[in-house]
């Protein structure tokens, strides 16, 4: 077996709710590499951000549980891993930036308290260790005057700021991995564009593996190495991200980048839509969770969830039908 | 193909100060500049685009042309009508002509009211139907959104966001107006969403020759559906032109760094070309700089910037920009 930072296997979440067991991860499969950026594309409630915080034991049980799969980092899993062994992982191996720096801060606490408080906790800094350490973590961000800024509170920054902080808050114990849940997501262009050159900066300097979650294909194809395309609660495609631009492959990612307004078009077409919307899948599908949608659906589609096999050197896909030449695979 | 247009709206030094009260007696210590004298105009059956980050007014600017806060000054005309000089009455009859999409269809919805009830609202405020013709209206407008009727007597909450919208978008339709003002109608919704309800807009307008006002943040969406586009910042137009003389030739430097900073989904293009990363934040609207207002964040700005206030010029035919260094 190759050696990946981190190594996901058949992961199986579901979440009881009053109408029935949803199915949100249906056997997802992934790893990443060192230094290496990978990008989760999906639309809301694909399984995106469910399948990260499983990994990280992050789903509040109940009502959600991790039903199958293991999640090794460094050879340990993750999901059977001692609780008190994985606090220490987490915030300090591996970290999060979720995607709504208004509420993911402690209003009552000053950035400052907030920022020192993992320092303490995983690095056993002194105070005045932290203190050092969390001026030099937002300069680092780009925040100016940090040493006064310190004592200010959330909402005196700005939400590109607030973003910032988190991302320095993330940073703070030179963690592996940085899973960054739609970081930008609520940010304006000109502050995205900031945040994700900043992130691209650091991943440079410091060397992390960064997984970055998004619905925006524009920003993954800014940051990302490789990308995997969520539907449904499982990978239905996953390439370099030159190749999947150049080449999608699976129907719905062909419509995801159909459905792109681009920029360069000079007479006025209509945009391809989906029809349809996404699935809420109260019953682990048996047929392909996209057939519904698809323009290519066979009688297979219907009968048999494919698999994710691979189509050309680091791309795979899960589809029976090949969209380039329309026959079967 | 090109016909005489007719001016549907004009704008005329429209000024929107939202007044800030402190203190016991609530004495008024200043002001939000949230629109500070724009003037444009909207053409029968175009699209004008209104773009900006979030703050600078261009919600605002929507709201106040409909009246809904009455501005600090300025004029809005509808054809020939001025609307901030009616009476109340009058203007609520004007508002069968001017419509509004709102940006949050969950928010936008009455949770206790039937789809039926909701759409039929604005027929039985304007004593357009009753009863069951208001029932074959709403079922037709369901039909024109492409919904089932049969959803009339269902809530809210029982649809997706998509679907909500095209509630919304039916609502909107209902009393026949000319004019519309999209408010964010799609940042709420998916990618795979927005196109179905983005495409749905441009049928519609076809079919009706309606006038939109689409304000929006998503700069690769406005130029796809606008006619025009005008960007605004920090409560005033910096620029405004042909949607394709903007995007392919910005003037302001705002405009550039903006139109710098849409993701676009091409990894190779992030190899060939290096973006323009726009320093810092918008300053606040309660004490815009002096002189130009963009000066703060500009590359190009100089001493001169700070001291005269650039008034938009019209550069080339059509192409209005607000830059001393144009």
């Amino acid at each position: 077996m190759i050696d990946h930072l981190l190594q996901v296997e058949n992961l199986e979440t579901q979440f009881k709710t009053p109408d029935g067991i949803v199915h949100a991860v249906n056997g997802v499969s992934f790893t990443l590499n060192e230094g290496e950026t990978l990008g989760v594309v999906g639309e809301s409630g694909c399984g995106k951000s469910v399948t990260m915080l499983s990994c990280l034991r992050l789903i509040s049980s109940p009502p959600g549980k991790i039903v199958a799969g293991e999640a090794f980092f460094h050879g340990q899993d993750l999901l059977k891993m001692d609780p008190e062994e994985l606090r220490h992982v987490r915030g300090a191996q591996i970290s999060m930036v979720f995607q709504d720096p208004m509420t993911s801060l402690n209003p009552v606490m000053t950035i400052g308290k907030q920022l020192c408080e993992p320092l303490k906790l995983h690095l056993n800094m002194t105070d005045q260790q932290a203190t050092n350490r969390a001026i030099e973590l937002l300069g680092l961000v780009g925040i100016p005057r940090a040493g006064e800024r310190l004592k200010d509170y959330p909402h005196q920054y700005s939400g590109g700021m607030r973003q910032r902080v988190m991302i320095a808050m993330s940073l703070a114990c030179n963690p592996q991995i940085l899973i960054a849940d739609e970081p930008t997501t609520a940010l304006d262009v000109t502050i995205q564009a900031q945040i994700v050159d900043l992130v691209k900066r650091l991943r440079d300097e410091m060397g992390m593996a960064i997984i970055w979650i998004t619905h925006d294909l524009g920003v993954v194809a800014s940051i990302a190495h490789r990308v995997a395309v969520m539907y449904g609660g499982f990978i239905i495609e996953e390439s370099d991200v030159k190749d999947l631009y150049a080449n999608p492959t699976h129907p719905y990612t062909l419509g995801l980048l159909g459905s792109l307004p681009h920029i360069e078009d000079k007479v006025h077409t209509r945009l391809f839509s989906i029809e349809g919307m996404p699935p809420v899948l109260y019953q682990k599908p048996v047929s392909c969770p996209f057939a519904p949608r698809c323009s290519y659906v066979t009688e297979k589609c219907w009968q048999e969830n494919p698999k994710l096999e691979t189509v050309s050197p680091g791309h795979r896909v899960a589809c029976w039908v090949d969209t380039k030449s329309g026959s079967k695979r | 193909m090109e016909t005489e247009k007719k001016t549907l709206i004009k704008v005329n030094n429209l000024v929107m100060h939202f007044p800030i009260y402190r203190g016991v007696i609530s004495r008024q210590v200043g002001a939000v500049h949230a629109v500070d004298g724009i003037s444009f105009d909207v053409q029968e059956g175009e699209t004008l685009g209104l773009v900006g980050e979030s703050g600078c007014g261009k919600s605002t600017t929507g709201r106040t042309i409909l009246q809904l806060y009455k501005p600090t000054s300025g004029e809005v005309y509808y054809k020939d009508k001025n609307l901030v000089k009616l009476r109340p009455e009058a203007m609520r009859m004007m508002r069968r002509e001017m419509q509004m999409i709102f940006q949050d269809p969950y928010a936008s919805l009455n949770p206790r009211m039937t789809v039926r009830d909701i759409i039929g609202e604005p027929l039985m405020a304007f004593g357009e139907a009753s009863g069951k013709e208001i029932t074959d209206r709403v079922a037709d407008l369901l039909k024109l959104v492409k919904l089932n009727p049969d959803f009339a007597s269902r809530y809210p909450h029982e649809f997706s966001g998509g679907q909500r919208q095209r509630i919304g978008v039916a609502r909107a339709l209902a009393i026949n107006p000319s004019f519309i003002v999209c408010d964010e109608p799609i940042s709420a919704l998916d990618v795979s969403i927005q196109a179905q309800v983005v495409n749905l807009l441009e049928d519609l307008q076809k079919e009706f020759n309606l006038t939109y006002l689409f304000i929006a943040h998503d700069l690769s969406m406005v130029r796809h559906i606008s006619n025009r586009v005008a960007v605004m910042y920090l409560g005033i137009i910096v620029e405004i032109a042909d949607r394709d003389t903007l995007y392919v030739n910005p003037l302001h430097p705002y405009t550039q760094a903006l139109l710098s900073a849409i993701p676009v989904a091409d990894p190779v293009y992030y190899e060939k070309n290096r973006r323009k990363v726009l320093e810092g934040d918008v300053p606040s609207p309660v004490n815009p700089p002096s002189g130009c207002r963009f000066r703060t964040r500009c590359p190009i700005a100089d001493a001169h910037c700070a001291e005269v206030k650039p008034e938009l010029r019209e550069i080339t035919p059509g192409h209005f920009a607000a830059c001393l260094k144009v």
